[in-house]
C-alpha cells in the first residue's frame, strides 16, 4: 500500500433489524419501526413483502397491509444491546458502540490469543448467536473482520446478504467447521474474514452508496457527484489518482478515496490527539438508580462539551467510565457518525447506565455507582457541522414538538400540520400541509433537494403568478360573477384573452362591486397529457372599489374567487 | 481562584445581577418597519395583540390584517422562534414566507371546538413564542384572563387576527373586545392601496398600508405608520413620507419583471 499505514484490524458485530428484534417481535411477523414517517428498521417478513428502510409509512402499509408499526425506542435498544456487548467483551477489550445493534472491537491482541481472526470471529459469533437465540432471532447477527471499521462493517453486512450483482471474487464466507457447527449459521450467512491487506480488493465491487457509512460530512452530495461522473463502484473511485481527488473534491473527497482504498479515512498523522480533558463526578451517596446517575451525566456532558468547545474541538468518540463502591470499573466507548452534542452524550450515558444497572445478574455491578467520568477518546476540529447541534435551537424544537404532541392528543393526530414545499402554479399549490408527526422538526424542509414523486418546487412552473402571494387562500373557492360594462359575464377565450373589460365583481349573488384595476387573464393549461386530471384555467387579479384585491379563476366558463390579498 | 472578568462576561454579570427586570425589557424582536408602532419600539413578551379587529368603526374593514399579523410574527420567527397558528385554514403560506416567517418553524393547528379552544391555545403558550389565533366564537372572560396570565408568565405573544376577506359571507368584523381577549395592543389598517396593477396590464406588486396602533397602558398613545406590505422587493418596509409610489425615483421598466410566458 505504498508506505501507507494499514488501518487497525477491526471486528464488527452487526445485529440486523435490531430495533425490531428488541421490540419482542418474531422474525416471521411483519413489523416495522417508523420514525418521522419513514421506516428505520423492519423484520425479515416485512422485507419479503417489499418493505424497506427509508420507505414512507403509507407506502410500507400498502405493500404489507398486516404490518405492525412500532415506535422507535433508542433507550430500550441500547439497554438490550448491552447483553450482546458484554458477550463480546469477554473476548476483547475496548469495545466501541456506534449505535445499538452495531459494535466494533480492535482484534490484534485477541486474535493472536485465540489463534487467528477466523477463530476469534467464529467464537464471538457463536456466543452472540446464543444470546440472540434466546430472543428467538438466532440468525440475526453477523460478524466481519477486516482492516479498518469501514471494511469490517461491510464485511459483516456482506455476511448476511451478499451483494447481488457483483460478488466479491475471493473473499467469500469461509465456514470453518472445526470451530462452530455450520448449522448455527443458517439464515445468517455467518462470518466474513477479509485477509489482512485485502480490504481494497474486498471493497472494490461495492456500490458508491456504501460511502455514506463512513464518517463523511455530506456523503449524499459527494456520492451523487461521483455517480454523475460515471463512477459506479468503490473500485472506480479507488482507481483515481489520490492527488487529483484531493485537488478536485478536497478533504471530503480524500476521505472517500481513502475509504475506497481500504484505508482509514484520515491519515494517522493528521489526527488530533485527544486533549487531556476528563470530566468526572463523584456520586455521594452512590447512585443505585439510572435516573439519579443520568441526572449527573447531563451536567457532565454539558461540561465536557463546553470544555472541548473552548479548545475548538468536537468529540466523535466518547469513553464512558463508571466505578462502583466495590471497586468495579466499567468502561465503554460510544462513537457517533457526526459529532456528539451534549444531549447526545447524555443520552448515551443514560443508555449505558441503563444497560449496566438493569442488566443480567451476572454482569450487573454489585453496588451503586460512585464515580462517573467522560473521556473524549477521539476528537475532530469543531467546524460548521456543529451548528445543528447547538443546544438552544434543539431545545426550542423539542419544546415545540412536545406541545404539538399534546395538541394532537387533544384534537387528533392530523390537527397539527407543518408546511412543506411543493411545486405548482396556483397560490395554494406551492406549499402543502403535512401532519407534524410525519416530519423531523429539527431538520429544514426547505434545504432538502427534490423528492421523488413530489412536485418539484425548483422546477420553472410557467404560468405561476409572481409574488406577492395572497395571504388568504380559500380552501373552497367562492363562486362569483365577473361582469363587463354591459352587464354580461366576462368570458376568457381559448387563446387566453378576455372578451371584454371586467368592471364589476359580484360574490355569490351579493351586491356588485366596481372593479377599479385588473390584470390578466393568465391561462394555465395543466396536465393536458392526462385527461382525468387535466385542468384548463385562467387567473385574473382584480382590485375592487372597497379596497380588496382578489385572485379570480375561471374554469369551464365559471368564475371563482381563489384567493384574497389580505 | 480569582475569576478573570472579560467584557462579555461582565455584561452577562450585569444582566444576572440586575435587581429588577421590567416587563418592557423582555421583548421579542419585530421587523424594523413595525417598531414605530410598538409602545417601546418592540413587542413585549406576553402581550396580547389584536390585528384588524376594527376598533369601533367595524363597518369599513380594510384588507391587510392578515399580512400585518404575519409581518408581526416574522420578526420573532426570523430570530429563531416558533410560530403557531390556531384556526385559519385559509392562511396563504407562500405569503407568510414572503413577509419573512420561517416556514420551518411554523405550525398550523386546526380550529378546535369552542369548548376546547382555550385548552389548545394554553398548551401552545410557553412552547412557542408567537401564537396567532382567530377564534370563531366569543372567548369566555375566564378563559381570556387565564390565557393572558399564562402568556405573561411564559412570555408568549398572542396575536388575534381579525376577519379575513371572506367577501360578504362568513365572518364579519367584530367590534373590538367582544371576542373576549383583553388586548394590550391593537393594530388597525385604516387605508390600503395596491400599486403595479392597471386596467388590464401589470400585476399586483406593492401595497401601501396605513396602520394605526392603539391599546392600553403603555400602548395607549395612538401611533400611525405608513408601510409597504410588501414593497417591490417583497419586504415589509416603512414608507418614505415623500414617496407616494413604490416606483418613485426608479426605472420602472427595469423594476417590473416580465411575466412568464405560458407554455
Amino acid at each position: 500500500m505504498g508506505g501507507e499505514f494499514a488501518p487497525v484490524r477491526t471486528l464488527v458485530v452487526r445485529c440486523a433489524d435490531w430495533p425490531v428484534l428488541v421490540s419482542g417481535a418474531r422474525p416471521d411477523e411483519p413489523v416495522a419501526v417508523i420514525r418521522a414517517n419513514r421506516v428505520v428498521a423492519c423484520s425479515p417478513a416485512a422485507r419479503r413483502d417489499g418493505v424497506h428502510e427509508g420507505q414512507r409509512r403509507r407506502e410500507a402499509q400498502g405493500r404489507c397491509p398486516a404490518l405492525v408499526v412500532i415506535e422507535p425506542d433508542e433507550a430500550r435498544d441500547a439497554r438490550v444491546f448491552e447483553q450482546v456487548v458484554q458477550v463480546v467483551e469477554a473476548f476483547a477489550p475496548r469495545i466501541e458502540i456506534t449505535r445499538p445493534g452495531r459494535c466494533a472491537v480492535p482484534t490484534r491482541g485477541p486474535s493472536r490469543y485465540f489463534g487467528g481472526d477466523e477463530v476469534l470471529a467464529h467464537r464471538i459469533a457463536e456466543q452472540v448467536y446464543a444470546v440472540l437465540a434466546g430472543k428467538g432471532w438466532p440468525g440475526a447477527a453477523t460478524v466481519g473482520v477486516a482492516d479498518g471499521p469501514f471494511a469490517a462493517d461491510l464485511a459483516a453486512e456482506f455476511a448476511r446478504q451478499p451483494v447481488p450483482a457483483r460478488t466479491p471474487p475471493k473473499c467469500e464466507a469461509k465456514p470453518t467447521p472445526d470451530v462452530a457447527k455450520a448449522s448455527n449459521f443458517e439464515g445468517g450467512g455467518g462470518v466474513v474474514v477479509v485477509p489482512p491487506g485485502a480490504s481494497e480488493e474486498f471493497l472494490a465491487p461495492f456500490p458508491l452508496e456504501v460511502l455514506g457509512r463512513g464518517a463523511l460530512a455530506d456523503p449524499v452530495a459527494l456520492v451523487d457527484v461521483l455517480g454523475r461522473l460515471g463512477l459506479r463502484t468503490l473500485a472506480d473511485v479507488a482507481g483515481l489518482p489520490a492527488a487529483d481527488v484531493l485537488a478536485r473534491f478536497g478533504l471530503e473527497g480524500r476521505a472517500a478515496h481513502r475509504l475506497a482504498r481500504g484505508l482509514d479515512e484520515r491519515p494517522p498523522d493528521t489526527r488530533l490527539p485527544p486533549p487531556m480533558v476528563r470530566v468526572e463526578a463523584v456520586l455521594e451517596p452512590p447512585a443505585e438508580r439510572v435516573d439519579t446517575a443520568a441526572f449527573v451525566a447531563k451536567s457532565l456532558a454539558d461540561e465536557l462539551h463546553a470544555r472541548l468547545e473552548s479548545l475548538g474541538l468536537a468529540c466523535t468518540r466518547v469513553g464512558i467510565l463508571a466505578e462502583t463502591e466495590h471497586g468495579e470499573s466499567l468502561e465503554r466507548l460510544w462513537r457517533h457518525e457526526g459529532t456528539l452534542s451534549p444531549g447526545a452524550i447524555a443520552d448515551r450515558v443514560r443508555w449505558q447506565l441503563d444497560g449496566w444497572l438493569n442488566g443480567s445478574a451476572a454482569h450487573r455491578p454489585t453496588s451503586g455507582i460512585s464515580l462517573l467520568a467522560l473521556i473524549p477518546d477521539e476528537v475532530v476540529g469543531a467546524t460548521g457541522r456543529q451548528l445543528g447541534f447547538w443546544g438552544g435551537e434543539t431545545a426550542r424544537d423539542d419544546r415545540a414538538g412536545r406541545a404539538f404532541a399534546r395538541v394532537q392528543g387533544l384534537l387528533g393526530p392530523d390537527a397539527v400540520t407543518v408546511p412543506e414545499p411543493r411545486g405548482g402554479r396556483g397560490p395554494g399549490e406551492q406549499i402543502d400541509r403535512v401532519p407534524v408527526h410525519a416530519v423531523d422538526l429539527s431538520e429544514s424542509r426547505w434545504s432538502s433537494g427534490p423528492v421523488h414523486g413530489r412536485r418539484d418546487p425548483a422546477a420553472p412552473w410557467p404560468g405561476r403568478l409572481p409574488p406577492p402571494s395572497p395571504a388568504i387562500v380559500h380552501p373552497q373557492p367562492m363562486a362569483c360573477d365577473v361582469v363587463g360594462p354591459d352587464g354580461e359575464m366576462v368570458r376568457v377565450s381559448g387563446r387566453g384573452l378576455a372578451d371584454t373589460v371586467p368592471t364589476g365583481l359580484r360574490v355569490a349573488g351579493g351586491a356588485c362591486v366596481e372593479v377599479v384595476a385588473w390584470a390578466g387573464p393568465w391561462p394555465a393549461d395543466e396536465r393536458w397529457w392526462d385527461p382525468p386530471t387535466h385542468r384548463r384555467r385562467a387567473r385574473l387579479q382584480v382590485v375592487t372599489a372597497d379596497g380588496w384585491a382578489r385572485l379570480l379563476m375561471v374554469e369551464g366558463g365559471r368564475w371563482w374567487i381563489e384567493a384574497t390579498y389580505d | 481562584m480569582a475569576a478573570v472578568i472579560n467584557p462579555t462576561s461582565l455584561a452577562e454579570v450585569v444582566q444576572v445581577t440586575r435587581p429588577l427586570l421590567l416587563a418592557r425589557d423582555r421583548m421579542v424582536p419585530v421587523l424594523p418597519a413595525l417598531s414605530g408602532l410598538m409602545p417601546d419600539g418592540g413587542l413585549p413578551r406576553g402581550a396580547m395583540v389584536g390585528v384588524g379587529l376594527g376598533a369601533g368603526s367595524g363597518a369599513d374593514a380594510h384588507a391587510g390584517a392578515t399580512s400585518v399579523a404575519l409581518a408581526l410574527a416574522a420578526g420573532p420567527s426570523a430570530a429563531g422562534s416558533w410560530v403557531a397558528v390556531v384556526g385559519r385554514p385559509d392562511l396563504g403560506l407562500a405569503a407568510a414566507a414572503e413577509v419573512g416567517v420561517d416556514l420551518d418553524r411554523l405550525a398550523l393547528v386546526a380550529e378546535p371546538a369552542p369548548e376546547g379552544w382555550a385548552a389548545v391555545v394554553a398548551a401552545l403558550i410557553g412552547a412557542v413564542d408567537v401564537v396567532l389565533v382567530a377564534p370563531h366564537h366569543p372567548v369566555r372572560m375566564a378563559d381570556a384572563r387565564r390565557l393572558a396570565a399564562r402568556a405573561r408568565e411564559r412570555g408568549t405573544v398572542l396575536i388575534q387576527v381579525g376577519a379575513g376577506g371572506t367577501g360578504g359571507r362568513g365572518r364579519s368584523t367584530r367590534a373590538g373586545g367582544s371576542a373576549g381577549l383583553e388586548l394590550d395592543l391593537r393594530l388597525t389598517v385604516v387605508a390600503a392601496e395596491w400599486q403595479g396593477v392597471g386596467s388590464g396590464h401589470g400585476y399586483l406588486q406593492a401595497r401601501r398600508l396605513t396602520v394605526e396602533a392603539g391599546g392600553r397602558r403603555r400602548a395607549a398613545r395612538p401611533r400611525r405608520a405608513e408601510l409597504w406590505v410588501p414593497d417591490l422587493q417583497g419586504r415589509v418596509t416603512a414608507c418614505d413620507p415623500g414617496r407616494n409610489t413604490a416606483y418613485a425615483g426608479s426605472d420602472i421598466d427595469r423594476l417590473v419583471p416580465p411575466l412568464q410566458e405560458v407554455s
